[in-house]
C-alpha cells in the first residue's frame, strides 16, 4: 500500500500546473465552507446568545392564548396565582433550570409633561431577571452598581430610541400611564435611571420597571405573571427541557403555554436560512471536488492507457490498478483538503484578531469568527468521500481494461 | 516436455464488420531457455502470437499451454497472476513509467507482484542493474535516458521476477542498429545466464540471425523454421 501511495503521489505531479489548478479549486471550496461557517456559525450563535441571554431567555411560559395575541399584550391572560405556585414548583424540580424570571408586559403610555409615546414595559424582579438573562445588564447604558438591583421601585429603564425620541436624559422624571385589565386608567411618575440598549426580535425594545410599580400602576393586589422566562445552564438542554413542560403543558387541567425562544423570535427563521445556506455552500463544495475529481482523473487515465496495459501486462491485479487511481483521486482530495483547511482556518484567525463590527438591526454586534472542530472534520470527511466517489468511475475504467487493448492504444 | 505448445491455434479479429483472420491453425512447440525469434512482416501475426502465448489474449480456436497449463481458461485474475509469475515482457516503445526512476521502474513488479522484504528486492535490483549495464544510471528517469538505455532498464524489469519467458515484440524497432545488437546480445546472455525463455518478433532479418530458433510466419501462419541448435548438433 505504501508503494501504491508512493506511485499515485507522483502520478498526480505529473502535470503540475493541472493539479495544482484543480486542487485550487477543491481547496478554495474548502476555504469557502470553512470562512463562510465560521462567519454564519459565529454570527447565528452570537445572537442567539444575544436574545437568549439579554432578554427572552431560553423557554418562556404564558398562559394559554397568550402567544396568539402577544402582540395586543393583553392583561387578561395572565397565571393565576395556584398556576404560578404549580410552575414554579415544576422549574424548580427541573435540574437543568438554572434560573426563572416572572415579569409583567404590558402596554403604556411614556410622557415627559410636553411629548407622549407608546412604550412596551416589562416589570421584574430584578435578580430573578439577572439571573435568567445574565448579559441583560451589559445592555443598559448609565450606571449601574449591582446588576441583580438594576431597577428599584420608582425607577424605569426607558428603550434607547425613546430616550432619543423624547429627547430624555438620564434622571429625568417621566410619566407611565397605563390601562389595567379592567380598562381603568393609571399614571405613575418614575425617574430614568438608565437606558437599555435595542436588541433585535420581540422584547428587543421594551422599558423595564420594578414589578411593584407595575403592580400599583394596574391596580393589581397581587402581581399578576404574564409571562416566565426561563434560563437554562446549558444551551443543549433546551429540547429535553421544552418536552418535560411541554408534557406538564399539555395535561387535561393545564392553563398554561410552553414556547422555546426559537418560537417567539423571528431571528429563528434567519437561522434557519443561514444554517440553510451554510449547507448550499456545502453542496457547491461537493459539486466542485465531484466534478474537478471527476475530471482530473478521467483525462489521467485517458493519457494513461498504454501504462495502464504495460503494468496490467506485468501482472498487476486488476484490483491494485483500481485501487491505484482510487489513491490518486483520494491523495488530490487530501492535499487540497489539508491546504483549504490550513487557509481557511489562518482566515478565520486573522478575522478574529481583526474583529467584525457591524450593526443587524439596531444591535452593535462585534464578531469573532471561529469554527466548531466538528464541522472542519465534516468538511475533511465530506471532501474525502467525494473525492473517493468521483475517482471510482475512471479508476474502475482503468482496472477492466483489456491489456493487449490498451497496449495497443497510442 | 515443453514449455510452451500451440495446438491448432487460429485467432480472429473483428475489424469493424470484417473478420480478419490472425493466426490459422498454428501448432508449435517451444522448450525451456531457448532463445526464439518470430520473423515476418507486418500483420503475418507475430505480435497476435505473443499475446496469446504471454496470457494478454486469448485464442478463438485451439489452445495455448505454457508449463503444461492451458491458459485459454483463465480468468482475468488468475491471467494477471499467471503473467506476473511466470512472464516478462519487452515492448516497441519501451513502455517504462515515467514517474518512476531506472531503479524503481525494475523494481515495480516486485512491488506489485511479490511481498519480498527489500533487502531481497535491492540486490535483485542492483544485480539486474549490473547486468544491463544500467547501475550508474539508476537515479535517472526515463526522460533522462537514450533509447537504447530505456530498453535495457525494459529487459530489467521483465527479468526481475525470475521469470520462466521473456516476451519481445519489437524490441528493437525504436533503436538504431548497433543499439539493437546490443539489446539482442544482452537479451541472449540473459537467456544462457538465467536459463530464461526468450521469445522476440522482429521484421529485421539481421537482427533474427541472433535467435536460435527462427519461425518465420506469413499471412498467419508459420511458413518456415529454422533451429540452429539441432542444426549445430
Amino acid at each position: 500500500m505504501k508503494n501504491l501511495i508512493v506511485i499515485a503521489f507522483r502520478n498526480l505531479f505529473r502535470n503540475k500546473r493541472r493539479t495544482i489548478l484543480t486542487s485550487s479549486l477543491i481547496a478554495f471550496g474548502v476555504i469557502l465552507v470553512i470562512v463562510f461557517g465560521g462567519l454564519a456559525i459565529s454570527f447565528k450563535s452570537q445572537m442567539v446568545g444575544i436574545l437568549t441571554n439579554t432578554a427572552m431567555g431560553d423557554l418562556q411560559i404564558h398562559s394559554k392564548g397568550y402567544v396568539e395575541s402577544i402582540d395586543n399584550l393583553p392583561l387578561n391572560l395572565t397565571l393565576s396565582g395556584s398556576e404560578l405556585a404549580s410552575v414554579e414548583k415544576k422549574l424548580k424540580s427541573i435540574p437543568e433550570v438554572e434560573a426563572y424570571s416572572p415579569r409583567i408586559k404590558f402596554g403604556a403610555m411614556i410622557s415627559n409633561y410636553a411629548q407622549t409615546s407608546n412604550v412596551r414595559m416589562s416589570a421584574v424582579y430584578p435578580k430573578m431577571e439577572n439571573r435568567t438573562v445574565p448579559e441583560f445588564a451589559k445592555r443598559i447604558k448609565g450606571k449601574i452598581s449591582n446588576p441583580d438591583e438594576f431597577i428599584k421601585p420608582g425607577e424605569i429603564l426607558v428603550p434607547e430610541n425613546l430616550m432619543k425620541g423624547l429627547s430624555l436624559k438620564i434622571g429625568d422624571e417621566i410619566v407611565l400611564v397605563a390601562t389595567n385589565k379592567d380598562g381603568s386608567v393609571n399614571a405613575v411618575p418614575l425617574r430614568i435611571s438608565a437606558m437599555t440598549e435595542n436588541v433585535f426580535g420581540p422584547s428587543g425594545k421594551e422599558g423595564y420597571m420594578h414589578i411593584e410599580d407595575a403592580q400599583s400602576l394596574l391596580r393589581e393586589d397581587e402581581p399578576e405573571i404574564v409571562e416566565i422566562a426561563i434560563h437554562l445552564q446549558k444551551y443543549d438542554q433546551l429540547s429535553k427541557v421544552y418536552t418535560q413542560l411541554k408534557k406538564e403543558a399539555s395535561a387535561p387541567k393545564s392553563q398554561i403555554e410552553v414556547h422555546t425562544w426559537e418560537q417567539l423570535s423571528p431571528f429563528a427563521s434567519i437561522a434557519r436560512i443561514v444554517d440553510l445556506l451554510i449547507l448550499v455552500v456545502k453542496f457547491i463544495l461537493i459539486s466542485i471536488v465531484l466534478v474537478s475529481i471527476l475530471n482530473i482523473m478521467t483525462m489521467s487515465v485517458y493519457e494513461r492507457i498504454s501504462e495502464i496495459g504495460t503494468i496490467a501486462a506485468i501482472g498487476t491485479p486488476p484490483r491494485r490498478i483500481l485501487s491505484l487511481f482510487l489513491i490518486e483521486g483520494f491523495a488530490m482530495g487530501l492535499l487540497s483538503t489539508a491546504a483549504g483547511i490550513l487557509i481557511g482556518l489562518g482566515t478565520l484567525w486573522i478575522m478574529n484578531i481583526i474583529k467584525i463590527d457591524f450593526t443587524f438591526g439596531m444591535m452593535n454586534v462585534s464578531l469573532a469568527p471561529s469554527i466548531p472542530a466538528s464541522e472542519v472534520i465534516v468538511v475533511a470527511v465530506i471532501v474525502m468521500i467525494v473525492s473517493l466517489f468521483a475517482g471510482f468511475q475512471p479508476a474502475y475504467k482503468a482496472s477492466k481494461m483489456e491489456p493487449v487493448d490498451a497496449l495497443g492504444h497510442n | 516436455m515443453s514449455l510452451i505448445r500451440l495446438e491448432n491455434v487460429s485467432k480472429t479479429y473483428q475489424s469493424g464488420e470484417i473478420p480478419v483472420l490472425a493466426l490459422k491453425g498454428i501448432n508449435l512447440e517451444i522448450q525451456e531457455k531457448t532463445f526464439v525469434s518470430f520473423i515476418g512482416p507486418s500483420g503475418s501475426g507475430k505480435s497476435t502470437l505473443l499475446n496469446l502465448i504471454g496470457c494478454l489474449d486469448k485464442p478463438t480456436e485451439g489452445k495455448v499451454f505454457v508449463n503444461n497449463v492451458d491458459v485459454g481458461i483463465f480468468d482475468r485474475n488468475e491471467s494477471a497472476a499467471f503473467r506476473g509469475k511466470t512472464i516478462g515482457f519487452v515492448f516497441q516503445n519501451f513502455n517504462l513509467i515515467p514517474v518512476l526512476t531506472v531503479y524503481e521502474n525494475i523494481e515495480y513488479p516486485l512491488l506489485m507482484l511479490d511481498h519480498l522484504p527489500a533487502k531481497e528486492r535491492n540486490e535483485r535490483v542492483s544485480r539486474l542493474l549490473g547486468k544491463v549495464g544500467m547501475a550508474e544510471q539508476k537515479k535517472k528517469y526515463p526522460n533522462q535516458i537514450s533509447g537504447g538505455q530505456k530498453q535495457r532498464v525494459a529487459v530489467a524489469r521483465a527479468l526481475v521476477t525470475n521469470p520462466q519467458i521473456v516476451l519481445a515484440d519489437e524490441p528493437t524497432a525504436n533503436l538504431d542498429h548497433a543499439t539493437a545488437f546490443k539489446i539482442i546480445n544482452i537479451m541472449h546472455e540473459m537467456t544462457n545466464e538465467f536459463g530464461t525463455t526468450f521469445i522476440f518478433s522482429t521484421h529485421d532479418p539481421k537482427i533474427v540471425g541472433e535467435a536460435e530458433i527462427i519461425y518465420s510466419l506469413e499471412d498467419g501462419v508459420i511458413v518456415s523454421t529454422e533451429n540452429k541448435k539441432e542444426d549445430k548438433r
